[in-house]
């Protein structure tokens, strides 16, 4: 019996077209646009003005906290301007704009293939330099990873678990990455390991992905303490707190962290991004896309600059196709559907997914039949009818009263619903209604 | 004698409960001034939330409680009832300006060309959590209606030919539920003015003005030819958008003669005859008189 | 690309779960018992039935068009299953006039009073049944016996039900365990070779609806199990206690409409509560009443008021069992 967490969850149709794509280059692009906001937290402040001349990994903004994350230029050339584009966000953020001259790296930066497996750094200076690095959670939430490795006081990180789940369906940019740059990601989650001083990590794989499954088995007999967990399909298994259920059948206590039950999750792209910042010195400025969707000519797995705008990605592909209805950033759960194709890619991006015309619209929705299905689908074991009602008739207290901050946005119950009901569009209104309350009781 | 029975069994059983339920309410009763009843009655009743308050009851009870109640107002009501509530009283209040709700968008259709297609629940609040809005103006209105569904007094509704928002001024007691509601703060309350006669910027674009033009027709472009032909200092242009202050506005109309987009709206104005110069007066025609937000019943 | 794309929140993909879908499977699911009544009863179940649906749909679409003014919703199904429902629930050979009214009552008072489907908080065909066997009791508690025992015994037009011949032995002061010989034997039973009302007669034919609604994934095993299970335990229990007043568990599982109101009533999701603790307290509950009801109430069946009961305490049961929190203790 394969491990997986108990309560809730859905099975969506996977629809992993390029799972069998090795990961491509995209060639340079003529111009980038770089987001100075491409985590959660602070916005970073920028470092360079017009007419700068730039070099691949320079950094071009700093951190602007302890929550932020520094940005490194993707490319070498001339900043042209820096001005509000719309990003995935679906508003006008600053960003950074570059016009590509050629292709020079900072001297730094180790371009080298090898495998570098030994390093010496300690675990603060392993930490330093992936904030250095500007590291985020590359899943897609874009957490800074500095700050999840920065373990508060009086908490202690027993284990490290690698989320190589990939539970979004059509995704299959970590499947690829964990194939073909399985050592690194080893190396990698040994470097998290140190800066945690754990000695034990997991590597969470769903069975839908058996080759990444035997090949990392293979791999770890020369890793030390890591372990690899192969579970049950089940979407939302990526969910930091369900693979945590999943893996090590602790449980983190509503409004908790991780890390009260002694857990750090990292994704496998993080993994691998840690690698190289601390091996080859190489901050964080390309990560791989996936770029698919049922009618897109070539579905395909691409490493690409952050900053490379949408279009680049899908013409390499094939092009838009002239059926397309809608184009989302991420996995067709938890994306954010984008407003226009110049959109750029930033380090959340871990997908371009273009939806057909007839997939694109929502269908008409219609009473609640009370059928229970998204009480019983849901992860997290709130009621999403109960808080629909609830925000509907603006009961602010109730909704907090039954957990609406507890919400992990997954979309399982939306997906569930026989009546198509927008369970979840009512449930963020209602958590960010309650989180403004709530900060402003604080005041 | 069963009828005598029965009559006699009912009416011990009325008269028990009637003397319970007299007991169990007089034990139960709680002192309230009675005056927070008089001046409920003199309140409109309508439970809006425009004073601030939830609903008429916390207001009367905060006016009879306060000493000075001259910072509270019923915008509802309006000067009259807070005039009839001030001699119930015995306190004094100050006399306030009556106001409305105006819509500062006017990105119809054909001035704002739409680039995405909103599919999500239709409120304003999730559109504006989800994305700028579907049309190449981050700021402009989302035309989804919270503001319809807000009110309470019937008097703002949207026009399907142009997709936003129209006040009904004389319905619209500038309570203000409107004003919150909107997540772009597209609405504002102005002074309703002489004759119901104001101006005001139909824009809040605080792009560039090449960028808002480009965005919408319509746009206030920041080109400040406004804020040099007042001789009033009432506008002020900040972050590329003119903005007319009401209380130094004085009607005179000569911003909006000069608004190069047309942004600048004058309403209940008549028609300006020639009293201005020939070139003037073209684009004093041009300007939107008939297009305006606000209808006249 | 000249169209314009669409926005909207995630997530961007739906399962293929419709109320639609579900809807027809529970119709599906009840094909099998119908088939046996009409094996059992003849063309008069199929009269029943038809006349039920038709004008449940009839009334659902009336009311949906004139009184409520929104959009139709007699395609959803649901209306179908309260009119087969109802007939399930009546004798075969209940006059047409009666049968309109039941179904008026059903969708009229049970379900578009409240607003429709999702809102109403009892079992609409339950409703009507309720209200025909208070307005008609006599019409509701004759049960024509079946096409097979007619050619055995052409005169013996109506029988009575097992409960019903236990009832009326009990109040005579007769022992169980001699009434139950008058009884059909529980093979009979279980194929639905017995009187009563049109779908409870087999068990059989029910219990191959459950399969199908379980392996659609229709409804969960949690209130038919916990309702039958409460069934089969208490009346263990008081069998157990006094084999001469009480009849054995099995004969009260197989009796009456134990199955199809365990299988099809009390399933229905408009009226149970919504989390899996909720369930089972609502089908536990059922099951206690519906055996006082029949051990120690006036009715010989106790099943409708059972669970019409029970709804009635759903929106309570909604609120105190809440499933449990993801990191809660306990």
């Amino acid at each position: 019996m394969l491990k997986t967490f108990l309560k809730g969850g859905v099975h969506p149709a996977a629809n992993k077209l390029s799972a069998d794509k090795t990961i491509e280059i995209l060639p340079l692009p003529k111009i980038v646009v770089i987001p100075i906001s491409q985590h959660i937290g602070a916005p970073a402040k920028v470092l360079v003005t017009k007419g700068d001349k730039v070099k691949v990994g320079q950094r071009i903004a700093e951190s602007g906290g302890f929550v932020s994350a520094n940005i490194h230029s993707s490319v070498s050339g001339t900043v042209f301007k820096i001005d509000n584009v719309i990003d995935t966000s679906g508003y006008k953020k600053p960003c950074v704009i570059i016009n590509v001259e050629g292709d020079e790296w900072d001297e730094n930066i180790d371009k080298s293939k090898e495998l570098k497996k030994d390093f010496t750094l300690s675990s603060e200076e392993i930490i330093k330099k992936i904030n250095e690095a500007g590291i985020v959670g590359l899943g897609g939430a874009t957490f800074p990873s500095h700050v999840k490795l920065s373990i508060p006081k009086g908490k202690k990180a027993e284990v490290l678990i690698i989320n190589g789940v990939e539970c979004e369906p059509y995704l299959t940019a970590d499947h690829r990455l964990m194939l073909e740059k399985g050592e690194e990601i080893l190396v990698g989650t040994k470097i998290l390991m140190k800066a945690l001083n754990v000695d034990k990590a997991f590597i969470g794989i769903e069975n839908n992905k058996p080759d990444a499954i035997n090949y990392f088995i293979e791999l770890v007999k020369n890793f030390e303490g890591i372990q690899v967990v192969p579970l049950k399909v089940k979407y939302p298994q990526g969910g930091e707190k369900q693979l945590i259920k999943a893996v090590t059948k602790r449980e983190v206590p509503s409004g908790g962290l991780p890390i009260d039950v002694g857990a750090v999750v990292h994704n496998v792209g993080t993994a691998f991004a840690v690698y190289e910042a601390i091996q080859k010195n190489k901050p964080l400025f390309e990560r791989v896309v996936t770029v698919t969707g049922k009618s897109v000519k070539t579905p395909l797995n691409l490493l690409v600059r952050i900053g490379t705008s949408t279009i680049d990605l899908i013409n390499i592909a094939g092009g838009v196709p002239e059926n397309t209805g809608k184009i989302v950033s991420g996995g067709p759960m938890m994306g954010k559907a984008i407003v226009n194709t110049d959109v750029p890619i930033t380090k959340g991006s871990s997908g371009v997914l273009l939806f057909e015309e007839k997939e694109s619209k929502r269908q008409e929705s219609q009473n609640c039949i009370r059928c229970g299905k998204c009480v019983s689908v849901c992860p997290m074991g709130i009621e999403p009818y109960l808080l629909m009602n609830l925000v509907e008739n603006e009961m602010w207290d109730e909704v907090e009263k039954y957990h609406a901050l507890d919400c992990i946005e997954c979309g399982s119950c939306m997906f569930t619903c026989p009546s198509q009901r927008p369970l979840l569009d009512y449930i963020r209104l209602g958590k960010s209604t309650v989180n403004n309350i709530k900060r402003s009781r604080k005041k | 004698m069963t009828i005598l029975v029965t009559i006699i069994t009912l009416v011990s059983i009325g008269v028990i409960a009637a003397v319970i339920l007299y007991l169990v309410a007089q034990k139960f009763k709680v002192f309230e001034n009675p005056k927070i009843d008089e001046v409920e009655e003199a309140l409109p009743g309508a439970n809006c939330g425009g004073c601030g308050f939830p609903g008429c009851r916390g207001m009367a009870e905060a006016l009879v409680n306060s000493d000075d109640i001259s910072t509270l107002f019923c915008p509802v009501g309006g000067n009259e009832t807070m005039a009839e509530v001030a001699k119930i009283l015995g306190k004094e209040v100050t006399a306030k300006e009556p106001m409305v709700a105006v819509v500062r968008c006017n990105g119809n259709f054909e001035n704002r060309k739409r680039t995405n297609q909103y599919d999500g629940t239709a409120t304003c609040v999730m559109a504006a959590s989800l994305y700028s809005g579907d049309t190449a103006c981050e700021f402009g209105c989302l035309g989804l209606g919270d503001c319809v569904e807000v009110c309470n007094f019937d008097a703002i509704h949207m026009d399907i030919t142009t997709g936003l928002p129209v006040v009904d001024q004389d319905n619209c007691t500038a309570c203000g539920a409107c004003v919150e509601a909107c997540p772009k703060d597209i609405i504002e309350l102005r002074r309703k003015g002489p004759k119901n006669r104001r101006i005001f910027v139909s824009c809040v674009n605080k792009d560039k003005g090449a960028v808002a033009m480009k965005a919408c027709k319509t746009a206030c472009i920041g080109c400040g030819k406004c804020f040099k032909v007042c001789a009033f200092d009432a506008i002020t242009i900040e972050n590329n958008l003119a903005y007319i202050d009401h209380e130094k506005c004085k009607l005179c109309r000569k911003c909006v003669a000069v608004c190069p987009t047309g942004a600048i709206h004058e309403i209940n104005f008549p028609v300006k005859k020639a009293v201005v110069k020939s070139d003037e007066k073209k684009q004093t025609e041009e300007t939107h008189i008939n297009t305006d937000k606000t209808v006249n019943k | 690309m000249n169209r314009l794309i669409t926005i909207s929140q995630s997530p961007h993909v739906s399962g293929d779960f419709t109320v639609k879908k579900i809807m027809y499977s529970v119709i599906i699911a009840l094909l099998p018992a119908l088939a046996v009544s009409i094996y059992y009863f003849g063309l008069d179940a199929v009269r029943v039935t038809l006349i039920a649906v038709a004008s449940a749909v009839f009334f659902e679409y009336i009311i949906q068009k004139f009184l409520i003014k929104g959009k139709q919703t007699i395609t959803d199904g649901s209306a179908i299953i309260t009119g087969v429902l109802l007939a399930f629930n009546v004798p075969s050979n209940l006059p047409i006039w009666m049968i309109v009214i039941g179904a008026l009552v059903a969708i009229g008072v049970g379900k578009m009073s409240f607003g429709g489907l999702g809102k109403n908080p009892f079992n609409p065909a339950l409703v009507g049944r309720v209200f025909l066997l208070i307005s008609f009791p006599v019409d509701m508690t004759i049960w024509p016996t079946n096409r097979f025992a007619l050619l055995a015994n052409p005169d013996a037009v109506t029988g009575a039900t097992p409960l019903a011949i236990l009832k009326e032995g009990v109040k005579n002061g007769e022992k169980v365990t001699d009434l139950l010989s008058q009884v059909p034997p529980y093979l009979d039973m279980f194929f639905g070779n017995t009187g009563g009302s049109l779908g409870e007669i087999s068990a059989f034919a029910l219990i191959i609806g459950l399969i199908y609604m379980l392996m659609k994934k229709v409804i969960t095993w949690h209130i038919p199990v916990t309702m039958l299970g409460t069934i089969f335990i208490f009346s263990a229990i008081l069998n157990f206690a006094n084999p001469e007043k009480f009849a054995d568990p099995v004969f009260h599982i197989l009796t009456g409409g134990v199955m199809l109101g365990a299988i099809f009533m009390a399933t229905d999701m408009v009226t149970s509560p919504m989390s899996k603790k909720g369930m089972i307290i609502f089908a536990a509950g059922i099951g206690i009443i519906t055996i006082i009801i029949r051990n120690f109430g006036a009715y010989p069946e106790g099943v409708s008021f059972a669970i019409l009961i029970m709804n009635a305490f759903v929106p309570l049961i909604n609120k105190y069992f809440k499933p449990k929190l993801f990191g809660e203790k306990g």
